[in-house]
C-alpha cells in the first residue's frame, strides 16, 4: 500500500510540475513577446495586416481563452498550426523526437557503460595517476562547449582524415549500420559532455561503497576481491548513478540544440532553434514542452528504479 | 596516585579539559583556517593551474587591445585568408582581420557577461535560499515547485526562449542567465541554511527578540558562505559555458564583437575549404578558459568541503 502511495505522490508532483511548467512555456511564447503579429511581421508593418495578422491567429483574444485551448489541445494531441509552415505541428515535432532519439541513443549506449567504467577503475585506484587522469580529463571534457569539441572534431576526422561524414543525416534509404556510422561523430560531444558526470558519481558512490562497513566486513569474512567488488560494493555504488543519468537527460536535450545546428541534423533541438529565429511560437512552445514532458518523465522513472532497487529507501519522504 | 602526577603525562579529566580551552583557539580563529585553506589551495596543482589560466585571460580581456600587434577590426583586403605567418601568428580571416589579435581581443566580452550574470544568480540565488529555508512551510512549497518547473528545461532553451521573445542584447544574456542561476544557487542555499537553522545560536538570536531578516543574513548568512563561494565558482563555468554556446547561436553576444562563439559561428563554414585556421584558435581559447575556470572551482570545491 505505501508504495503505491508513494508512486501516486510522485506522479501528482510530477503532474503539478508539467502544469506550471506549460504556464512558463505559455508565459514565454504568448505574454513574452507582446505584439505576435508585430513579432512576425516586423516593426515596419501596417498596423492594419498586425492586427488582420493577430485575429487570424487568435491572439486578440484574452490570455485565458488562449491558454485553455492551447493546453486542451495539447492534452488532445493537437499541438496547434505552424506560423512558418502553415500546416499542424505535431508531425514535424514527432519525427525531430525520433531523429534526435537516435543521436540521444546512440550517444548513451556508449557513455553509460564507459562512464560507470571511468568512475569505476578510478575509485579501484584513487589517488593514483590513473585516478587524476580520469578525473582530470573527465571535468575538462564536460565543461568544454559542445561545438567547440564538435568543430574540433570536425576538423580532424572529415577534413584532415576524411573517416566520417560532415553532416549527421544520412542518405535517404540508408540502412541501420550507416545511419550510426552518420550519427557517431555528433554523438562524440554530447558524450564528452555526460562522461565527466557519470564518471564522477560512480567514481564517488564507489569511493564511499569501498569504505563502508559492510565492505570491510565482507573482505574480514574472507571473500576474495573480485566477489566484495561485485557482490558487495558494485551494487551499491551504482544506485547514484542511476539518478544523474536521469538528470543529465536534461542538460543532453540543450546540447542537441547545439549538436543538431553543428551536424546540420533535424532533431528536436534544431527543429526548435530554427522556429525561435522565425518567431514561430506554436511550434516553439510545443517543442519546448515535449521537452519539459520528457526531462520530467525521465526523472520520474529514475525516482522509481531508485527507490526499487535500493530497498532501504523509504519511499514517498519528501527530501 | 593524586590527580597532581606530572603534566602532559595521562592525566585525569580536570586538567584534559582546560589543556584543549587553551590551545584551541589558537588554531581554529577565522583567520588561520583562512591561511590554512589558501595553503591547502595553493599546494593543488590543479587550482594554482585553472587560476593562471583564468588570470591570463583576465589580464587579455583588459589590456589586451594595448599589447596585440593589429586593431582587431582592421581589414586588409589584400591578406585575406593567409595561413599562420611569422607576420599573422594565427593567420587572417575571410576580412583579411588579424586572428591572433581577434582571438587576445575577443575574451572581453564574455568576460564581462559571464561574470556578471555570475553576480546577478549568486545576489538572487542567495536571498530566495534563504527565505526558503529559513520561513519553510507553504513559501517553501510554493517557491520550489515552481523552480523545479523552470529546472526540467535546459537553461540553453529557457535562454532561447526569452531571448527570442524579448531580443537579442547582452543585458537579456545576464538576466536570463542570472536569474536562471538564482534557482539552481537558492537551491544549494535552502539546503545549507535548513541544516543552520535549527542550530542553538538561532535558537539564542530568536531568543534575544533579532527580527528574522536580522536572523537570516547576520546570522545564518556568514555560515553558508563556503557553499555559496563553491556555487559561484561553478556557476562561472557554466556561465561561460551558455554564453559561448548561445553567441555560436547568434543569440548571444553579437557583431561587430570579436567574440570567440560569435566568431566560430561566423567562420565554421570555411572550415570544409580547408581554412582551419579561421576557427581552431577561437576553439582553443573557448576551451582553455573553461577549462582553467572549472580547474579553480574544483580547487576551491575540494578544499572547502573537506
Amino acid at each position: 500500500m505505501r508504495l503505491y502511495r508513494a508512486i501516486l505522490y510522485r506522479l501528482m508532483l510530477a503532474v503539478i510540475t508539467l502544469w506550471l511548467l506549460s504556464v512558463i512555456v505559455f508565459a514565454g511564447c504568448q505574454i513574452l513577446p507582446g505584439d505576435v503579429g508585430r513579432a512576425i511581421l516586423g516593426p515596419f508593418a501596417d498596423a492594419r495586416s498586425v492586427a488582420a495578422l493577430n485575429h487570424q491567429l487568435g491572439v486578440d483574444r484574452p490570455l485565458l481563452v488562449q491558454y485553455w485551448s492551447w493546453i486542451t489541445g495539447m492534452l488532445h494531441g493537437n499541438m496547434g498550426q505552424s506560423y512558418t509552415y502553415r500546416a499542424p505541428v505535431a508531425p514535424f515535432i514527432g519525427h525531430a523526437l525520433l531523429n534526435s532519439l537516435k543521436l540521444a541513443g546512440i550517444a548513451f549506449v556508449l557513455v553509460v557503460p564507459l562512464g560507470i567504467l571511468g568512475g569505476v577503475v578510478a575509485a579501484l585506484r584513487v589517488n593514483t595517476w590513473v585516478d587524476r587522469t580520469i578525473v582530470i580529463a573527465g571535468l575538462s571534457a564536460t565543461v568544454v562547449p559542445e561545438f567547440v569539441s564538435g568543430i574540433v572534431f570536425i576538423m580532424v576526422f572529415s577534413i584532415w582524415l576524411r573517416i566520417f561524414p560532415l553532416t549527421a543525416t544520412p542518405p535517404s534509404h540508408a540502412g541501420f549500420f550507416t545511419t550510426i556510422y552518420y550519427l557517431l561523430m555528433p554523438s562524440i560531444p554530447l558524450f564528452m559532455i555526460l562522461f565527466g558526470y557519470i564518471a564522477r558519481m560512480a567514481r564517488a558512490g564507489m569511493i564511499e561503497a569501498l569504505t563502508s562497513d559492510y565492505t570491510r566486513t565482507a573482505v574480514l569474512k574472507g571473500l576474495t576481491y573480485r566477489q566484495v567488488i561485485w557482490r558487495h560494493v558494485l551494487r551499491n555504488a551504482l544506485l547514484p548513478t542511476i539518478t544523474v543519468i536521469a538528470t543529465q537527460t536534461g542538460y543532453l536535450i540543450g546540447g542537441l540544440v547545439v549538436v543538431e545546428t553543428l551536424f546540420n541534423y533535424h532533431g528536436i533541438g534544431s527543429l526548435i532553434f530554427a522556429a525561435a529565429k522565425a518567431k514561430d511560437f506554436p511550434m516553439l512552445a510545443a517543442g519546448i514542452l515535449v521537452i519539459g514532458v520528457v526531462y520530467v518523465g525521465a526523472n520520474l522513472i529514475a525516482d522509481l528504479l531508485y527507490s526499487a532497487l535500493n530497498p532501504r529507501i523509504s519511499f514517498g519522504g519528501r527530501e | 596516585m593524586s590527580a597532581s602526577v606530572t603534566p602532559g603525562t595521562e592525566t585525569p579529566m580536570p586538567a584534559a579539559s582546560e589543556q584543549p580551552a587553551a590551545a584551541v583557539p589558537a588554531l581554529d580563529t577565522p583567520s588561520s583556517i583562512r591561511r590554512d585553506r589558501v595553503k591547502l589551495l595553493l599546494r593543488s596543482p590543479p587550482f594554482v593551474v585553472g587560476v593562471l589560466i583564468l588570470l591570463f585571460w583576465v589580464v587579455m580581456a583588459i589590456f589586451g587591445p594595448l599589447i596585440v600587434p593589429y586593431n582587431a577590426d582592421d581589414t586588409d583586403l589584400l591578406n585575406t585568408l593567409t595561413p599562420p605567418a611569422f607576420d599573422h601568428l594565427f593567420g587572417t580571416d575571410q576580412f583579411g582581420r588579424d586572428i591572433f589579435s581577434r582571438v587576445i581581443v575577443g575574451s572581453r566580452d564574455i568576460l564581462i557577461v559571464a561574470p556578471l550574470a555570475t553576480l546577478l544568480g549568486t545576489v538572487v540565488g542567495t536571498i530566495l535560499g534563504l527565505i526558503t529555508g529559513y520561513a519553510r512551510g507553504i513559501t517553501d512549497d510554493i517557491i520550489s515547485r515552481i523552480v523545479d518547473a523552470f529546472l526540467a528545461l535546459p537553461l540553453l532553451i529557457i535562454a532561447m526562449l526569452v531571448i527570442t521573445a524579448l531580443g537579442i542584447s547582452n543585458t537579456t544574456v545576464i538576466v536570463v542567465i542570472g536569474l536562471s542561476f538564482g534557482l539552481i544557487v537558492g537551491r544549494t542555499v535552502r539546503a545549507a541554511v535548513l541544516s543552520e537553522r535549527d542550530l542553538d545560536y538561532i535558537a539564542a538570536a530568536n531568543l534575544r527578540g533579532e527580527k528574522p531578516l536580522y536572523i537570516m543574513f547576520v546570522e545564518i548568512l556568514p555560515n553558508v558562505m563556503p557553499p555559496i563561494l563553491v556555487e559561484t565558482t561553478v556557476r562561472l563555468g557554466y556561465a561561460i559555458f551558455t554564453v559561448a554556446s548561445l553567441s555560436f547561436l547568434g543569440l548571444g553576444i553579437q557583431p561587430p564583437s570579436p567574440d570567440w562563439g560569435l566568431s566560430i559561428s561566423q567562420n565554421y563554414g570555411l572550415i570544409g575549404g580547408g581554412f582551419w585556421w579561421t576557427v581552431l584558435f577561437y576553439a582553443l581559447a573557448i576551451g582553455s578558459l573553461v577549462v582553467g575556470v572549472n580547474l579553480t572551482a574544483e580547487g576551491v570545491q575540494s578544499v572547502l568541503d573537506a
